[in-house]
């Protein structure tokens, strides 16, 4: 990522250039999400030795406990227990890998499959881009939600079938940025001076298109991020995510959905979790952004 | 106009088409009809008669076909669940839908627009600032979790408001606050930006300057420029709308197409899942070409050729 932020500022504009990384955490706003991300993914990544509890462990009558810090609660268990007597806290590190997980993987797929179809279609043009304009526009008046719904419904809900679902619905604002910013891309004289040179296809495409829509890729991945985190635990809320016995932060507010009168912490924590981590996604978007293309601001 | 509005109209056909293909062949092409679509409980014979009741034995193509065929007239099969043709089942759901769809989207647009212009003509005061920080909470709280605070607090607590089912006025103000607020902090953020760009530009300047009127300016120079974006992102929206509907009808009890939708899904009642995705994707398709219309009202420049 590093090599394409220094490409486009060397060709763009070679006086006055502050470090990307000072640029990037100038705001407070910016900085805040990092820190989000970074205790997100320290979560999923250390799940085992953070969590206090395993997260599946049932411990019936420690059902309800309210959190720590509430009448009644104990110190044992931070956040409280859901229904089941197992501990929320623990639910919610471990749920933090799950949306890891689909999260990464989701926008993996889905960019992977645009940004190819797009530098494709910019760079053919043609009845090439035709044809992938228009299964652009189908894709994109299919609700995401439907299409995932009946993906999952079919297919039966697994972990890989959410990744997929969340990939293969994810893919169209790639396709649109990158296919125009390879088409200008065209005719800038270093590829036409490779396509001169005799330089192959796929050298042209990977060393001078590529590079080159990487960094609006990677804000496109970022937001993308933001949207397969809450299209996931949507899809668990509707019982169509991941299996029961993986944590989920979606799941676990589904499941506290009818305590909301009385045992409200089971549904508010793992919302918040959601919250707070797509909040953050999008701080550091926007942050990234800004930083990579200065007029946006 | 007229070359442009058929050239639309065929890209709207396409979509539809397209849409009604990707929803066939999830359905019919991710595991067998009959299989799902019966009793655990049924015998090979029942399962096969079934299967050659509903065609479900002919070639994929020939099934398409005449899918496509009656749906053209109108026929999309009856519900395998209620016995009854989809689409009236469908047609039946989406007064409701709409009633919900439309006052989320009012909603969005009567608070979003004002508070977005007055912030960009404020910048960096603090009516900026809190609709900024709207804007961002707005986009990243889900629409379940939203709607469940709602029921929580006004609903459960407060006790103000009905947390389930359609009825009078009261009944649709939870379900369009978290309807709407998805689209409303998209709309804040656009038309802020929007009129920024605006109003950095060269004839706003020379409008300030040869002395028209604040009111005057805002109205005639600044906002009809503005207004192009953000039209376009209502229309582009709408999907998003009928994404969010899912969610809210589901949690809200809400009697709409989409959470029909949903159940077919769950009952595996493919008539009623395509007749409400094609029904979805007319919806939008229609919209986004009354819009491109909409444009050219509102800048003569735009001239389709």
């Amino acid at each position: 990522m590093t090599t394409a932020v220094n490409t486009l500022s060397s060709l763009d504009e070679p006086v006055r250039r502050r470090s990307f990384v000072s640029l990037l955490f100038a705001g407070p706003a910016t900085v805040a999400g990092a820190i989000v991300i970074a205790v997100v993914a320290v979560f999923a990544l250390c799940a085992p030795w953070i969590a206090p509890h395993d997260p599946n462990f049932q411990n019936l009558p420690a059902a309800f406990k309210p959190p720590s810090w509430l009448q009644g609660g104990t110190a044992t268990y931070l956040l409280g227990t859901d229904d089941l007597g197992r501990d929320i806290f623990s639910r919610i590190v471990w749920g933090a890998r799950v949306a890891g997980i689909v999260g990464l993987s989701g926008v993996a797929i889905g960019g992977c499959i645009g940004v190819a179809l797009g530098v494709i279609a910019g760079y053919f043009g043609g009845i090439v881009d035709d044809v992938i304009a228009r299964i652009a526009d189908v894709q994109f008046a299919f609700p995401a939600v439907l299409l995932a719904i009946a993906v999952v419904g079919v297919i039966g809900p697994s972990l890989l079938t959410v990744v997929v679902t969340i990939g293969i619905t994810g893919w169209v604002q790639y396709v649109r940025v990158v296919r125009a910013e390879t088409l200008s891309l065209r005719e800038r004289d270093f590829v036409q001076a490779a396509v001169a040179t005799g330089a192959s296809l796929t050298r042209i495409l990977l060393r001078h298109v590529l590079p080159n829509v990487s960094s609006s890729v990677t804000v496109l991945a970022t937001f993308g991020l933001a949207r397969a985190i809450i299209l996931e635990s949507a899809l668990s809320f509707l019982a169509l995510g991941v299996p029961p016995d993986v944590p989920s932060w979606g799941t676990m507010l589904a499941d506290g959905r009818q305590f909301l009168d009385t045992d409200w912490w089971l549904g508010l924590f793992p919302g918040l979790a959601i919250f707070v981590t797509v909040l953050g996604v999008n701080l550091f978007g926007d942050g990234l952004r800004d930083a990579l293309d200065p007029q946006s601001r | 106009m007229t070359a442009f509005l058929v050239r639309r109209a065929v890209g709207a056909v396409w979509v539809v088409v397209g849409v009604a293909v990707t929803v066939f062949l999830i359905l019919h092409l991710t595991g067998d009809p009959a299989a799902v679509m019966m009793p655990p409980d049924a015998t090979t014979e029942q399962v096969a008669a079934f299967r050659h009741n509903q065609g479900f034995d002919r070639p994929l193509w020939v099934q398409f076909g005449s899918f496509a065929w009656s749906a053209l007239r109108g026929d999309f099969g009856d519900s395998l669940r209620h016995g009854e043709p989809a689409l009236g089942l469908a047609l039946e759901r989406a007064p409701a839908s709409l009633e919900l769809a439309f006052s989320a989207l009012a909603l969005a647009i009567v608070v979003a627009i004002p508070i977005g212009v007055l912030a960009a003509l404020r910048r960096n005061s603090l009516l900026d600032f809190v609709a900024r920080v709207f804007a961002l909470i707005g986009q990243s709280a889900p629409v379940y979790w939203m709607g469940i605070m709602l029921i929580l607090v006004f609903g459960v607590q407060l006790g103000w408001f009905p947390v389930s089912g359609i009825g009078g006025l009261s009944h649709l103000v939870l379900p369009t606050i978290t309807l709407g607020l998805f689209t409303m902090a998209q709309l804040m953020r656009l038309t802020r930006s929007s009129m920024l760009d605006v109003l950095k530009s060269d004839f706003l300047r020379t409008a300030r300057a040869k002395g028209v009127r604040p009111l005057a300016l805002l109205w005639h120079h600044a906002l009809r420029n503005a207004w192009l974006p953000i039209v376009t992102v209502i229309g582009t929206e709408l999907v998003a709308l009928f994404s969010q509907a899912i969610i809210t009808e589901t949690i809200f009890s809400w009697p709409g197409v989409a959470r029909l939708a949903v159940q077919a899904i769950v009952d595996r009642d493919y008539p009623i899942v395509e007749v409400v995705v094609i029904l979805a994707a007319l919806a939008f398709v229609g919209v986004n070409m009354l819009i491109d219309i909409f444009y050219s009202l509102l800048d003569p420049r735009i001239r389709y050729s």
